[in-house]
């Protein structure tokens, strides 16, 4: 329902005008997003146990993720077949800070406005969810995630796009997240978008906090359901940055908003210039040609 | 009986002349063998098992993709190029029907054709690209229609369609059936009408794909007014497609041509060079104004400056000049080579865009494999093929004098 109100704006969006209550739509998506599921990380609170890579993988199905701290040398991206990667790296005064990284659930998910055929799509309940029938594998939202976050079953002569569901299933049936649920040191909190985010301000501004001022993922790519508080720098903990805090969807409004004029002008444009090169050429065979000529011709 | 027979003899079959060009069978397969088909026939032997070969065992086997690259050569060449240097179809198409630039009549059809097969090649490329190739009906049903792609999926698929009728009008021609051939040449007027509309969105919406990557395409190919880059370079590549593909035919089908009325390809290609010149000459300055909107000048004395630099001076800039010189000097020769260079120039620009500017962050590199570059080949020489194969049968570079009156 979200996208065909959306498109709506996209049409009316063209115009100079409306740009202000496409705008408008945008806040007020963030607003009932407040309402839904997220989860605030604290990497301050986070030991490294990566019993959340173990959690994910039992509720998808997937390997189980390798044992050991080896694993932690090299920094890792998630793949087709894990969903959450924990990344590790040197806090300010030494020890070890931790990221973990998984599909953000964007509040508008670029994958899923990318998606031609709707196998991507934002669910009413917040996930950002993928359905393999529907998917033909253009891959354009692996192009289009700022996270890099969907990834390919490139083997497969049946290939599916993979990637954190933010356990929708779970969800529905009242539970939290497979990894929020095991995390034993409070490091993810489950709970409600505007909740998590007066609780990520209350510690990053809280005197005397060590805390980065920034909370990743308020604004991130127009906002995430997921939440980053952090003492080091977030791209060190293997996160992407630098991508713009408005909606991707608002980044192809414009040219999204194109279609129905073009659908709308053309044709009568067209055939205007059609009518006009047909009267020149009569005007011109009608100033060669004595006209009795031309009905001879014709008849 | 037998004399019966004698007479089915001696009567052309339809097969003989229409197919095999009124040969018999053995001296018709005896004229295939040229050092041309060789190379053609070499190349399909490699290129069609491969593709076979990429459905039964998946993308992994057979391209160099990978998480961080999602679209290789099979995207970034066949569909990207494939399509941009199909726009000769709708450009001399409103040309000659809608401008009522008549002398450009001549170089309609074969500019039609191209097109059409340029679409099919695509389309091929891109079927062996989609991981999941029978879910494209899900684009009928499903509709993503906040998806550039999606834009792009419903024209590609209404275009190709209008280009086949457009194409009837040359195929019933061929066969002699009147009535449909009337019909058909009526709704010709529409059907342009109908290709300058969809091309206008798809064309334009192949550029509107990469708004949704800001962070991974340089800043230097990155615009919010890519969308409008790609409809202007669209009009250009048709133009020059246009010049460099009728050059060829001309001379190619020489032998075909004789005893048809005399055409002076000269004046048209000059025609030509005058129009490629404004539109390359528009094209430079849009592509001056990316930098200027992007901030983007910084990265001009950067190696992807230089790549950058290259595109638009070498196949932009001197084209434009080339085009207006030839034009305004009447050197053919000049807006010929300026007509290549530009051709070129695209090809290189949606590469640009596609593979070689994308992911400009990211260490890792796409390489495509062998096997993803010769598809690609074969998906061209088809293409040429089938072009030779009409031509040398279907009246594209000439009209069947029995039906031009019927206008």
């Amino acid at each position: 329902m979200e996208f065909s109100r959306r498109s709506f704006f996209k049409i009316a969006g063209a115009t100079a005008g409306t740009g202000l209550l496409a705008g408008g739509t945008a806040r007020a998506e963030t607003a009932s997003a407040d309402d839904k599921p997220g989860v605030l990380v604290d990497t301050t609170r986070c030991v490294g146990c990566r019993a959340c890579e173990a959690a994910c993988a039992e509720a998808n199905g997937l390997p189980p993720p390798p044992e050991g701290d080896d694993v932690l040398a090299a920094r890792r991206d998630t793949s087709q077949t894990a969903f959450t990667v924990i990344n590790r790296t040197e806090a300010p005064g030494g020890g070890d800070r931790f990221g973990k990284k998984q599909c953000m659930h964007c509040i508008s998910p670029a994958c899923a406005s990318a998606c031609p055929v709707r196998a991507l799509d934002k669910q009413p309940g917040g996930p950002v969810t993928y359905n393999p029938s529907k998917c033909m594998g253009c891959r354009y939202c692996m192009v289009a995630c700022p996270f890099d976050i969907p990834k390919y079953e490139y083997e497969s002569a049946v290939p599916r796009v993979r990637k954190c569901s933010f356990c929708a299933p779970r969800q529905a049936k009242g539970l939290p997240p497979a990894c929020a649920e095991v995390c034993p040191s409070g490091a993810l909190t489950f709970g409600t978008r505007h909740e998590l985010l007066e609780e990520a301000k209350k510690r990053i501004y809280a005197p005397g906090a060590a805390y980065v001022r920034h909370v990743y993922g308020e604004h991130e790519a127009g906002g995430t359901s997921w939440l980053y508080v952090s003492d080091v720098q977030f791209e060190k903990l293997a996160l992407a940055t630098g991508m713009p805090d408005r909606p991707y969807t608002d980044l192809v409004a414009g040219a999204l908003g194109a279609p129905p004029f073009i659908m709308t002008l053309w044709p009568p444009l067209l055939m205007g210039l059609y009518t006009f090169s047909k009267r020149r050429e009569e005007v011109e065979a009608g100033e060669h040609a004595p006209k009795h000529d031309e009905e001879v011709h014709h008849g | 009986m037998a004399s019966a027979r004698t007479q089915a003899l001696a009567q052309p079959s339809f097969f003989r002349e229409k197919i095999l060009l009124g040969m018999t069978v053995p001296a018709y397969l005896k004229s295939l063998l040229t050092p041309f088909n060789a190379v053609a026939a070499a190349i399909l032997a490699v290129g069609v098992p491969i593709l076979v070969y990429r459905f039964a065992a998946g993308l992994g086997a057979t391209t160099n993709l990978s998480q961080a690259y999602p679209w290789g050569l099979w995207i970034g060449f066949d569909m990207m190029t494939g399509i941009v240097l199909a726009a000769g179809g709708f450009t001399i198409g409103a040309t000659v029907q809608l401008l009522g630039l008549k002398d450009y009549h001549v170089i309609e059809r074969p500019a039609i054709l191209t097109a059409f097969l340029g679409y099919v090649m695509a389309i091929i490329g891109l079927l062996a690209d989609l991981g999941r190739p029978w879910n494209i009906v899900m684009a009928l049903v499903s509709y993503g229609s906040a998806s550039a792609l999606f834009e792009v999926a419903w024209c590609v698929m209404c275009y190709s369609s209008v280009l086949l009728l457009e194409f009837t009008v040359p195929f019933f021609e061929w066969l002699g059936w009147r009535r449909v051939h009337a019909v058909l040449k009526k709704a010709l007027l529409a059907l342009t009408v109908l290709s300058v509309m969809f091309s206008t969105m798809h064309q334009s919406a192949l550029g509107s794909l990469f708004l949704l990557a800001p962070t991974k395409l340089h800043p230097l190919w990155y615009t919010p007014f890519i969308f409008i880059f790609f409809f202007i370079s669209a009009i250009l590549a048709g133009i020059s497609m246009v010049i460099v593909e009728s050059s060829l035919s001309h001379k190619l089908f020489a032998h075909r041509l004789e005893g048809q009325p005399h055409v002076d390809m000269d004046k048209l290609l000059i025609g030509l060079g005058k129009a490629g010149a404004l539109v390359s000459f528009a094209y430079f300055f849009l592509k001056l104004q990316g930098i200027i909107d992007g901030h983007a000048w910084g990265y001009l004395l950067t190696g992807y400056g230089a790549l950058f630099l290259v595109e638009i001076l070498g196949f932009v800039l001197l084209p434009s000049l080339l085009f207006a010189y030839g034009a305004r000097n009447q050197r053919v020769k000049l807006v010929r080579v300026a007509g290549v260079l530009t051709v070129l120039g695209i090809v290189f620009n949606r590469l640009n865009v596609s593979i070689f500017a994308f992911n400009w962050q990211n260490p890792v590199r796409y390489v495509p494999s062998w096997m993803e570059i010769v598809v690609s080949l074969t998906l061209v020489t088809i293409g040429v093929l089938c072009f030779r194969w009409v031509c040398n049968r279907m009246p594209i570079l000439w009209e069947d004098p029995a039906f031009s009156h019927e206008d």
